[in-house]
């Protein structure tokens, strides 16, 4: 009631915490259309710079080749709750970024591996890339038309996915469908933290 | 919804950027603070100290409303790494707070709480 100087900052607790999930696969898989098709802003793209070690070998005096070089990041947003945003992040595709994939993953709560039936092998890289980092991933088939339908089995089959990967089928242009993937993931991020999260087998009941 | 800029950016069709990115933060390419892609940041109208420049105002009118580092930097077309830099100096003269600004964990065996997992999920299932 007692009404403090209007100058007063906010608290920083009531701003939104953001979380970010990275939306991965090869070129021309979906990952564009499955952003556009969540975000509830037209997505934006920036660019972050980002340090690369030169492919290069040639040293002199030790000095090790560093590059610096900015990359255009596409994201969507999903505000889920006043205390959670949503942000997907488009992994860029080509093979030359793959480095920044490193930074990009930072702090990332896990990863969509979108995937074409036709181009499976399009999907081994970023798979691949997860898999070797501990983040957490599942795969998305995106159903292109006149693709033949495959089984999730035998896609996981074909990439060669751990057994506790989830495989699930969407289309990309659909935002529910592109909401269901998202729950598939945090639902696995649910079950790999609980069966994994501790020592014992005892629940965890105190934070 | 979203404030105008002042001056727009500081775009050239033909010619581009006319201002270096790194210009506006004085070459620094480190931030003071932590600030990561999707730290929610947000202007707190206290009047600011210290001299700011017209990309700082910017920055201002842009998180007027809570919003994070990515959508900024998008929207004044400059790197993330530059709108960093210029959120310290907002962030650092009161005139800016910024949410969770801790590091990001680099290790992911580092797992995100649960309860964190359920609210995501929670505001997803209300999307269908």
């Amino acid at each position: 009631m007692a009404s403090s100087n209007d100058c007063d900052p906010l608290p920083a607790d009531v701003l939104p915490v953001g979380v970010k999930v990275l939306i991965a696969g090869g070129f021309g898989v979906g990952k564009t259309t499955f952003v556009n098709a969540l975000s509830e802003i037209e997505p934006l793209s920036t660019e972050e710079m980002l340090t690369a070690v030169s492919a290069a070998t040639d040293r002199l005096d030790g000095v090790e080749n560093k590059a610096t070089t900015t990359v255009a990041l596409d994201f969507g947003r999903i505000t889920l709750s006043p205390s959670h945003v949503l942000y997907l992040f488009g992994t860029p595709g080509q093979e030359r970024f793959w480095f920044m994939w490193d930074e990009l993953s930072e702090g990332a709560l896990g990863a969509v591996v979108l995937a074409d039936t036709r181009r499976l092998e399009h999907s081994f890289a970023a798979v691949d890339f997860f898999e070797r980092r501990g983040i957490p991933f599942v795969v998305a088939v995106n159903e292109f038309d006149g693709a033949h339908r495959y089984r999730g089995e035998e896609v996981r089959t074909a990439l060669d996915l751990r057994q506790e990967v989830p495989v699930v089928l969407c289309d990309a242009r659909v935002q529910v469908s592109g909401i269901r993937v998202l729950l598939d993931l945090v639902q696995h991020l649910i079950t790999t933290r609980s069966s994994h999260g501790s020592d014992t087998d005892q629940p965890t009941v105190r934070a | 919804m979203t404030p105008v800029l002042p001056d727009g950016p500081q775009l050239d069709e033909a010619a581009g950027r006319l201002v270096r990115p790194y210009t506006v933060s004085d070459g620094r390419t480190r931030a003071t603070s932590h600030f990561t892609l999707v730290t929610t940041v947000r202007a707190t109208g206290a009047r600011t100290q210290g001299v700011f420049g017209l990309e700082h105002a910017q920055v201002l009118a842009l998180c007027e409303q809570p919003v994070s580092v990515a959508e900024v930097a998008a929207r004044m077309q400059v790197p993330a790494a530059v709108v960093k830099v210029l959120l310290s100096d907002l962030a650092e003269g009161g005139a800016v707070v910024a949410g969770d600004t801790r590091p990001a964990p680099t290790d992911h065996s580092a797992r995100p709480d649960r309860d964190l997992l359920e609210a995501i999920r929670d505001g997803l299932l209300k999307r269908l």
